[in-house]
């Protein structure tokens, strides 16, 4: 609450204030009273279709993805184990900025090679490449929420008679929601802010606007804080949503 | 009384950890209708044994024979592991309507039925975690009793509850087992087992040291190992 207070107070006062001062702070670059200061903030406002877009496509691919990956990973042989394991371990330690390099300029030297003109959106490149380099923490966040339901649970069904299927469904599963979904949640924030690096394969989200529009206008200290400030109200606002998501699981919790 | 029928036959059942060899040749018959006490000092193989008749641990020689292959085998644990997220009741409709494919209004008729033998129908609606050990314990009872088992096993059923609440899990087990229900119950509790026992299983080190009837089992037993179990745990 103080944070958002302060931010509040801030902003007015960096607009207002700073304005006036020549040489370090140059606000009418986005000074919404002059029409070209709001068509810039205009431009740098319509980004967040994109990024929002962006996140929660890849944010809902990563855990269908994370879902696939888990399921073998809670497997008794170890072999069934094995390519999740692999799966996770790799992808967990490739950094988004490389794959994303190797997706978009990479991969489709390797289509080229096999005849196959194609190339790669930077829509779908972006979405596919967070999706897959988060997929490996979703899973990871479903083994855990899985495995901390206590074995007994899964020997109680047993004893009255579920099978495998059933005892997922109806014993671990609804116990393990409540220890996966607010970690899932939070994992939601952190793709917004690696969105940021779909920027450099031109896909026009909140980074990739702020970054034209101070190549043209020559003013980074001002673009640079309004971005900043576009990502810290779209996480404050996730934010919110993932407290609330842990208050009602509590109050689920004690009913 | 038992009948001459078997319910259960183990023969030579070896059971090991990785490198700890948990059963050694174990041979029990266990015959329908009859009360089988395990006892024995911690580690000695009591709860796996019972764990390998349910199927929840996997044996690497020897043979279990369920006389009746539709045996089904109830089993009362000692942290109770009720489900947490569902009602007293849900947790006891959930087998039957899933597994035995009643209806609701079957599952919970006869839910209630059990609920009332265990003398807690008020906590129906009840989430487990609202109950005391003992309660919990009972309606643990009322869930394998709904699914009808020929065979019901005990793991130190009144272990982890505070000794005041021991003695209404015992009173109810002491009811089923006047029923005629099978029960094989490893279990501390010499006063329940004087009372209920047909017979006395006594387990050391993953091997069976001796059975008997309780009146010989407590009078004179006959191994030195059992004795010493014996003066051990009654002597207070």
């Amino acid at each position: 609450m103080r944070l958002k207070n302060l931010c509040f107070l801030a902003l007015p006062l960096l607009i207002t204030g700073c304005a006036s001062t020549s040489g370090t702070w140059g606000w009418y670059v986005i000074n919404p009273n002059t029409p070209s200061g709001l068509a810039n903030i205009k431009f740098l406002l319509n980004g967040f279709g994109a990024t929002i877009t962006l996140s929660i496509i890849a944010a809902l691919l990563s855990m269908t993805i994370g879902m696939f990956v888990a399921l073998p990973s809670i497997s008794q042989n170890r072999w069934v184990r094995l390519p999740s394991r692999i799966y996770v371990e790799v992808i967990r330690a490739i950094p988004l900025l490389p794959m994303l390099f190797w997706v978009f300029y990479g991969l489709p030297v390797i289509f080229k090679s096999m005849g196959l003109n194609i190339s790669i959106d930077p829509f779908w490149g972006a979405i596919i490449t967070l999706a897959i380099s988060d997929s490996a923490f979703t899973a990871e966040i479903y083994r855990s929420g899985i495995q901390s339901v206590s074995k007994g649970q899964t020997e109680a069904a047993k004893t009255v008679g579920l099978n495998y299927t059933q005892t997922m469904r109806y014993v671990i599963l609804p116990q393990a929601i409540r220890r996966i979904l607010p970690p899932l949640a939070n994992q939601f924030i952190y793709i917004v802010k690696m969105s940021a690096f779909a920027s450099v394969i031109g896909m026009q989200e909140l980074t990739r606007r702020a970054n034209e529009l101070v190549v043209t206008e020559y003013r980074p200290l001002e673009i640079y804080s309004l971005l900043i400030l576009e990502y810290l109200v779209l996480v404050l606002i996730i934010s919110f949503g993932v407290r609330w998501l842990e208050r009602k699981m509590d109050a689920d919790e004690s009913k | 009384m038992p009948s001459e029928q078997h319910a259960i036959e183990i023969t030579n059942l070896n059971k090991w950890f990785d490198d700890f060899h948990a059963l050694k040749d174990i041979n029990l018959t266990i015959n329908q209708g009859e009360r089988v006490v395990v006892c024995g000092p911690s580690g000695s193989g009591k709860s796996t044994l019972i764990r390998c008749i349910n199927d929840l641990e996997t044996h690497q020689s020897g043979k279990i024979t369920l006389t009746d292959t539709q045996t089904n085998i109830g089993m009362v644990f000692q942290q109770f592991n009720l489900f947490p997220h569902l009602t007293v009741m849900q947790n006891l409709t959930l087998g039957p309507m899933k597994a035995l494919g009643m209806s609701k209004a079957d599952a919970e008729a006869r839910a209630m039925k059990f609920l009332e033998r265990v003398r807690i129908p008020e906590q129906a609606d009840k989430k487990p975690r609202h109950l005391s050990g003992g309660q919990q314990q009972r309606v643990a009872i009322a869930r394998s009793l709904c699914m009808s088992p020929e065979v019901l096993l005990f793991d130190e059923p009144t272990s982890a509850l505070d000794p005041e609440m021991i003695a209404e899990v015992l009173d109810v087990m002491t009811d089923l087992a006047g029923d005629g229900m099978t029960m094989i119950v490893v279990t501390h509790e010499m006063g329940f087992a004087r009372k209920v026992a047909d017979r006395m299983v006594f387990m050391d080190a993953g091997e069976i040291i001796e059975t008997g009837s309780p009146k010989e089992f407590f009078s004179k037993p006959k191994s030195k190992r059992c004795k010493l179990f014996l003066e051990q745990i009654l002597q207070h």
